[in-house]
């Protein structure tokens, strides 16, 4: 909060810049959507939806400027952990016809 | 060492009325209080995670079935509430700076729009579940989807079993971001409320951030549920 306050007296151009990159993904994203990119339609929409993600808790949500370390801490810590259910659920059950 | 802690017991005579006494300043309250929400919105990450999961699990298993449905909700109506809840995202960061900075007007004006917004969405959300409801696409007795193409198999109709997984699913996690919609609505009429009364100052704004917290994470929720539940096959 400190740095933030004092560093930058005003944020409005950067939330404004996110704003418009927010929107732009959006339409992005309804875009690739009617590509045909084969089984890449679905890695491109969760990228885009990711990136879009990340703007919004490293900005607006302040993780990059205005947070202590200890709330980097819990953002990196819940993610670890549903990457964990969703990784080792999604190897269990893509994995279930070998052999 | 000794100076601080001296401080840190004795400063009752110039502290601000909404620092509690056991923080030292301001700034490690706001910090703790953050935090805090933190860690409910990794809780919160976890519970939609749950549903993401099996949502992937049965997409992998029945992608046919779940393009074909997928292609029966309207992408319009997703993209504008996608927009609208980028807007008042928008909306919810100028109001933490509208505080932070002590503009009154830009602060009730900036919770009122987010309120507005929010409505707008949910709104929206009903126009889309009636179509559902009179397209028979609700799960349950009446559930009907016969005859409908599988996206790039032509002669191909999808199974109206699993087709019924993906509106249970759809349901589900939407009608659950919608329940996180209208708390979030409770929680802005609360600060809207706070605001007008002029609670918040430059040195104590922790609940507008808080709710702005809040806000931003369901807004992050839908970012994935937009092309996850509307965009899964849509190229003709």
């Amino acid at each position: 909060m400190s740095t933030h306050s004092s560093s930058s007296s005003s944020p409005l151009k950067m939330y404004f810049a996110v704003f418009f990159a927010l929107l732009v993904g959006t339409g992005l994203t309804v875009f690739a959507a009617t590509l045909d990119l084969g089984r890449f339609n679905a890695a491109v929409a969760l990228g885009i939806a990711t990136v879009k993600a990340t703007l919004v808790a490293l900005f607006f949500m302040h993780v990059w400027h205005a947070s202590e370390k200890l709330t980097k801490l819990v953002v990196i810590g819940a993610l670890f952990f549903l990457l964990l259910l969703l990784g080792l659920t999604m190897t269990d059950y893509a994995t279930r016809l070998w052999s | 060492m000794p100076d601080s802690t001296i401080v840190g017991l004795h400063h009752e005579e110039q502290h601000h009325p909404e620092l509690l006494h056991h923080f030292a300043d301001p700034q490690q309250q706001r910090d703790a209080s953050s935090l805090g929400m933190w860690v409910f919105l990794a809780t919160e990450i976890m519970f939609f995670g749950g549903l993401f999961c099996a949502y992937l699990i049965y997409r992998r298993w029945y992608f046919g079935d779940f393009a074909a449905a997928s292609k029966t909700i309207s992408m319009p109506l997703g993209a504008t509430n996608t927009a609208v809840l980028i807007c008042s995202s928008l909306t919810v960061v100028l109001a933490v700076w509208a505080a932070q900075t002590a503009r009154r007007t830009l602060l009730l004006g900036s919770l009122a729009i987010t309120m507005l917004l929010g409505v707008t969405f949910l709104g929206i959300k009903g126009i889309e579940y009636r179509d559902k409801f009179v397209e028979h696409h609700v799960p349950g007795a009446s559930f009907s989807f016969e005859n409908e193409p599988v996206p790039g198999h032509p002669g191909q109709y999808a199974n109206p079993h699993h087709a019924q997984i993906f509106f249970s699913l759809y349901f589900v996690m939407t009608g659950l971001h919608a329940l996180h919609m209208i708390i979030g609505l409770g929680i802005f009429l609360w600060l809207l409320m706070m605001a007008w009364k002029g609670r918040f100052t430059p040195e104590y704004h922790t609940p507008v951030e808080i709710g702005g917290l809040y806000w931003h994470f369901v807004d992050i929720v839908w970012i994935y549920l937009f092309p996850l539940l509307y965009l899964i096959d849509r190229h003709p």
